[in-house]
């Protein structure tokens, strides 16, 4: 089972409908309107704490949601408010798990890199870099031994690539065929150390080899490219093949948190890829070239987006902070 | 010249084994290295080398025999010319001096013989009438982990060595053939691996029981246990539940040394969102255990290698659990409380016994689950008696023993006729010598000492 390579290029345009496009463009829309709100909140204040905005990976989440099943789980790492609007959680809870109110998610008890969403099957927002690697292998493994034919995305970094509860992983779950996707989001810097300083090898995906385990590099600023590689993983996995990997090469256009000091790459290095590889830009020149939609078409949901996360911000800021007693209670069921 | 073959130690904390089979018979020549007998201990069945050539002389012990102790003769080795007869009696007396010095691991043995029998149980929920039956630490964890795999489909038990060796402490003896590998998981040796898969199972719907083999390797996978099952009910405003049980070996066995002795109540009790049970007793340990696979909650439960295969009476009963958060008095006395929980149980009451017969009466207190931890019943008691003492393995500092200390004062302060004395493990890593492994141990001499010196005798 080896690894392959499918080069980063951009997908095929042709099999893909208006109304997928049009989804696509929303769906990354709405992450990146609410990042960027979430920067303008935390310099107001009004979110404190580490705040890790998604911006410039859009395309990640957004392909690989079009390529799961109802009741398939996700989870991440700490960079996880685009995971939870993708998977369709409430952009008011989530914005108010950022101001720490009362209507967030986890009631103000969490905060932006801990949320959860059993309705929606996300299982976090974990804290704890590489962390949330063995706990997805785990919901795997329940899903197997339930037989309930759930695939769980366990999405990592490439900075948790290094960490060696990866690699135990990978060793139970090709050992007991679990059927867990490894997405590796490769946004080239762990905090501020690339891939270079940091990695022995330049490619993720290869990693899973001595376990047999499949992986593919896939362009992940491509939101096409990104769903069709997501069905072949799900396939492999709903079929008791096991894991699969899939690096997705991506970038992030923002700082690791909001308290990044940019020493480590140029603004030019940066500037670049927003006008050469930006997913959302992609699916904006393929929605007009196709004449699927119209510049104003665009405009309108362009307006609706905002709306949409201009309700959240304010929603996020008038509930009010959780009532004292919530200090003492969750503790324990 | 005739050497003993003496009954050989297999394991640190092994005491006496079953002479399970011969496979030489008296006459044959041996060689160093040749296998002459199968030994059954109460973890596995081991081969036993001869360490010296010669004769089979005279088998002293006959193949089948249970119970027979370590360093006890068990056969005569002979040079050719020699005869057995001379020399099997005064061998075997030699033997009888020689076993006090080279046997005496922290556990007397005497202890496993008979069951014992709390003196003052002030458990009320086993009905009267109800048959006891001296059971095993080690069966009586088995035996809960079985009836509740029986009773729920999603308890399954991982862990290295749980399944087809039976259990490196053969707690789960049995357990593979009755519920198959599907429940019943080895996994590869890989501790933070295995603990995040299995916290990650219990978030998925399933009731995982994760085996460490000794606390001392979870200290690969405390991230899990802490960061992860025990801080995402409250992380998630309550929405995620991880009913995981972290159960095994705890605190010092015999000789295993610095990275292998070590006591982790305290570490654990102090993490909230955990639930800690460190039984004693068999009945406490099957009754807690039960109870912790049924709780919603991650418990981390700790378990002492010296204990398994030490024998309580235990109830005969469809299902017997014994609740979290409630302390059971062995003991009870007017003159000072002592306070332990685990294996310090065992000074304590020997304390208790031997104070008895100074006059000095102690109430003897298990809290059997740290967290929550039983405050009530300790206050009472040294309402009563005006006096405590704690006895933990662990070290003084941050120990339990200081924050039932701490407790104590603030909320019985008025109550105390003298200081509350913690008596603990030693501030230092476990050495390996014997003597110096005893030193570092809490004793119950030390035990007698405090509570002569609280009570002011």
């Amino acid at each position: 089972m080896a690894a392959r390579k499918s080069a980063p290029k951009k997908s095929a345009k042709s099999n893909t409908s208006k109304e997928e496009l049009l989804g696509f463009y929303r769906e990354m829309l709405l992450i990146r309107r609410f990042e960027e709100k979430a920067g303008q909140l935390y310099g107001m204040g009004l979110i404190g704490g580490f705040c890790h905005l998604y911006i410039g990976q859009e395309a990640v989440v957004v392909g690989l949601e079009a390529a799961a099943k109802d009741g398939d789980k996700r989870l991440t790492s700490y960079r996880d408010h685009g995971h939870m609007l993708a998977c369709g959680m409430d952009p008011k809870g989530v914005m108010a798990e950022l101001t720490g109110r009362e209507g967030g998610y986890s009631k103000g008890k969490g905060g932006s890199m801990h949320m959860f969403s059993t309705e929606k099957h996300f299982y976090g927002g974990h804290g704890i870099v590489g962390a949330q690697v063995p706990i997805g292998t785990g919901l795997a493994f329940a899903d197997k031994y339930l037989e309930n034919g759930g695939v769980t995305f366990t999405y990592f970094g490439d900075g948790a690539a290094n960490q060696g509860q990866v690699y135990e992983s990978f060793n139970m779950a090709s050992l007991w065929q679990l059927p867990v996707i490894y997405v590796v989001e490769n946004n080239q810097y762990a905090m501020g150390t690339s891939l270079q300083r940091s990695s022995s090898t330049p490619d993720i995906y290869t990693r899973g080899e001595a376990f047999g385990i499949p992986g593919e590099a896939v362009d992940g600023m491509d939101v096409l490219a990104v769903k069709e590689a997501g069905l072949r993983a799900t396939e492999h996995c709903r079929s008791g093949n096991g894991p699969y990997i899939l690096e997705m090469k991506t970038y992030r256009y923002r700082g690791h948190s909001m308290s990044d000091p940019a020493k480590y790459r140029t603004r030019e290095e940066v500037q670049k890829i927003r006008e050469e590889r930006d997913a959302i830009e992609h699916v904006r020149d393929l929605i007009l070239q196709g004449k699927h939609a119209s510049e104003d078409e665009l405009k309108a949901i362009d307006k609706e987006i905002k709306g949409i996360v201009n309700d959240a911000a304010e929603f996020s800021k008038n509930s009010p902070e959780p009532a004292l007693e919530e200090l003492w209670t969750d503790i324990y069921a | 010249m005739a050497t003993e073959v003496l009954m050989p130690a297999l394991s640190p904390t092994m005491e006496e084994g079953t002479l399970a089979k011969w496979l030489v018979k008296e006459g044959d020549e041996v060689a160093s290295g040749d296998i002459i007998a199968e030994i059954e201990t109460d973890k596995a069945t081991m081969e036993f080398e001869a360490v010296d050539e010669g004769i089979i002389g005279k088998i002293l012990v006959e193949e089948g025999t249970e119970g027979v102790k370590v360093n006890t003769p068990i056969a005569v080795l002979i040079e050719e010319g020699e005869s057995a007869d001379d020399i099997a009696a005064p061998a075997a007396a030699q033997a009888d001096t020689d076993a006090p010095e080279t046997a005496d691991a922290p556990v007397e043995a005497k202890a496993a013989a008979q069951p014992i029998t709390p003196v003052a149980p002030t458990e009320t929920d086993i009905p009267e009438g109800t048959e006891m039956r001296a059971t095993t630490v080690r069966e009586a964890l088995r035996d809960a982990m079985a009836e509740e795999m029986r009773a729920d489909d999603t308890v399954f038990l991982m862990g290295e060595e749980v399944a087809e060796y039976q259990g490196a402490y053969k707690i789960s003896q049995g357990l593979l053939d009755e519920f198959g590998a599907k429940r019943v998981i080895d996994t590869p040796i890989t501790e933070h691996g295995f603990t995040g898969l299995a916290t990650g199972a219990a978030m998925g719907g399933l009731k995982p029981i994760v085996e460490f083999m000794t606390f001392n390797f979870a200290m690969q996978a405390i991230d899990h246990i802490i960061n992860t099952a025990a801080k995402t009910r409250y992380m998630s405003g309550g929405q995620m539940s991880c009913p995981i049980v972290f159960r095994g070996a705890n605190g010092a066995a015999a000789r295993v040394a610095a990275q292998h002795s070590q006591d982790y109540a305290a570490w654990y009790a102090q993490i909230p969102g955990l639930h800690v049970a460190m039984p004693y007793s068999a009945s406490d340990a099957k009754g807690l255990l039960k109870t912790a696979i049924r709780d919603e909650n991650p418990v981390v439960f700790l378990e002492n290698e010296l204990l398994y295969g030490q024998s309580f009476d235990v109830p005969v009963m469809d299902d017997y659990t014994v609740p979290f958060g409630k302390a059971r008095i062995w003991r009870e006395g007017n003159d000072l409380t002592i306070v332990s929980f685990g294996i310090g149980m065992k000074y304590a009451l020997e304390a208790a016994d031997a104070l008895a017969e100074d006059g000095i009466s102690a109430e003897v207190i298990d809290l059997r689950t740290l967290r929550p931890l039983d405050y009530d019943t300790v206050l009472n008691s040294v309402m009563k008696t005006n006096r405590c003492i704690t006895v933990e393995e662990g070290w003084p500092v941050a120990s339990i023993g200081n924050h039932i200390s701490a407790t104590i004062m603030e909320r019985a302060f008025d109550y105390l006729d003298a200081p509350v004395i913690n008596l603990t493990g030693k501030d230092v890593p476990m050495p390996y010598a014997a003597n110096l492994e005893k030193l570092a141990l809490v004793t119950t001499k030390e035990v007698i000492d405090a509570a002569k010196a609280v009570t002011y005798r």
